[in-house]
């Protein structure tokens, strides 16, 4: 860790409580060598329009995603995109970004398939930054660039495939999109463009936890006893649960992902990308409609 | 996504000057760059008429863009086409794609809305720089248009 944590009493109950920096933290570290401060926002010209004095920005879709198989980038070009703005393999990242932080998470469980150990959330993201009247800039994005290695994706801990949610009944999946999708009266988020699932319903036992249940007015994560109550005591996760999480293309659920993993403290909890957009195309999987999550199919 | 087919756009009316120019504009600039021409779309988004500003209830929201934009078109006594659009300041791209509808069919004939392409979005070389995804929003934000267009001269 390059640069301390932030020790905000804030913080402290979660589990990985080092993941998490409040705005008030980055407003003094802003500068600090070894920090790097990432934007990571849905609109993809927001960071144009002011961003945070410094920082730099990866957009999910035109720089973590293989622009030609529906996969992210490798190693190289991961090595080539970070490296290009002036990370380096132990560097603090900070990453903000729009709508609760939820590209921002999603970029943070991208750099952790490639093994970045020091990846970490900016509470409240952008909106919260904006709010304090805190400073942003139009000035063009200038990093130096840094070698960064090339490091091999590691997806199995953290990624699951389609073939492993098959193998995975009987573990809990948690699906964290809208009540509408989970029971299928559509296939996208209200106010979301078609993104292509020919069936619509949920996967066989998942349970229905929308994502955002974990983030607060402000766009900051929930307290450990709010979360504690949404996704053990709601949903019935018990620790040692093996968990898989999934949503539409795997954005909203990175949210959910990091919420189990850095503030719960689940171990091994997976995000399924291909999630809804995969699985309701898929020829011969079970899907379940209506609100209740179904049984365990007898295949 | 409820998208009608767009009627008559089988070409038999040239694409109007306006929205030619804003293409060629696009595709004369790198990938990167085009970015920055989108977002100056984006800033010149016009506020609402005095007159259209308090009614809500007249503009339709765009429901496949990823952020809130509403449209409203009026049809004038001379058949000409003006829309009106709102979208916030944190949604950038939603304004530049309502910025560059809003000037490129400004003045146009009814008739010569209803023959622009339903897949004009996808010409202007955006596609790679902003994901095919967001482009959606924009060709369901043309596809409106042409709707409401449609309702306003059948009667």
């Amino acid at each position: 860790m390059t640069v301390a944590p932030d020790p905000s009493t804030r913080f402290a109950d979660f589990a990985h409580p080092d993941r998490l920096v409040s705005t008030e933290w980055l407003q003094e570290n802003l500068g600090t060598p070894g920090l790097v401060v990432v934007e990571s926002s849905e609109d993809v010209l927001l960071y144009e329009t002011g961003h945070i004095p410094g920082s730099v920005k990866i957009d999910w879709h035109t720089d973590l995603n293989d622009p030609v198989e529906r996969d992210y980038i490798d190693g190289a070009a991961f090595a080539a995109l970070v490296g290009g703005k002036g990370i380096s393999r132990d560097s603090t990242v900070v990453i903000y970004g729009d709508k609760s932080n939820w590209w921002a998470a999603y970029a943070l469980w991208v750099f952790t398939l490639f093994g970045h150990t020091d990846v970490r959330l900016l509470d409240g993201g952008r909106a919260k930054w904006q709010a304090e009247g805190r400073e942003l800039t139009t000035e063009r994005e200038s990093a130096t660039a840094v070698s960064y290695p090339v490091v091999e994706r590691n997806d199995a801990p953290i990624r699951a495939y389609q073939s492993d949610v098959l193998e995975h009944f009987g573990n809990p999946l948690i699906d964290v999109r809208s009540p509408e999708e989970y029971n299928g009266t559509r296939t996208t988020a209200p106010a979301y463009p078609e993104e292509g699932a020919l069936r619509a319903g949920h996967i066989p036992t998942a349970k229905s936890v929308p994502w955002a249940l974990a983030a607060a007015e402000d766009g900051t994560f929930r307290s450990l006893d709010e979360l504690n109550a949404i996704y053990r005591d709601s949903a019935g996760l018990t620790d040692g649960d093996n968990v898989i999480a999934y949503c539409r293309i795997g954005e909203r659920s990175s949210h959910t992902w990091f919420v189990l993993t850095h503030l719960l403290g689940f171990e091994g909890v997976r995000n399924y990308d291909g999630s809804w957009t995969e699985w309701g195309s898929a020829v011969r999987v079970p899907i379940v409609r209506g609100s209740e999550p179904g049984v365990v199919p007898n295949r | 996504m409820t998208l009608s087919p767009g009627a008559g756009s089988t070409v038999s009316i040239p694409l109007p000057d306006s929205l030619a120019e804003i293409r060629d504009d696009f595709l004369a600039l790198e990938i990167r760059t085009r970015l920055e021409l989108l977002l100056e779309f984006s800033n010149e988004l016009p506020e609402l008429p005095d007159r259209y500003r308090d009614h809500p209830d007249l503009f339709e929201r765009v429901e496949e863009c990823q952020s809130p934009v509403f449209i409203f078109v009026e049809v004038d006594d001379e058949a000409t086409v003006h829309l009106f659009a709102t979208a916030p300041r944190e949604a950038p791209t939603t304004r530049g794609f309502a910025s560059i509808l809003a000037q490129g069919l400004a003045g146009l004939s009814a008739e010569q809305v209803l023959a622009v392409p339903d897949d004009y979005p996808s010409d202007l070389g955006l596609t790679e720089a902003v994901s095919p995804l967001r482009i959606r929003g924009m060709t369901a934000m043309l596809g409106r248009i042409k709707r409401q267009v449609r309702e306003k001269t059948a009667a």
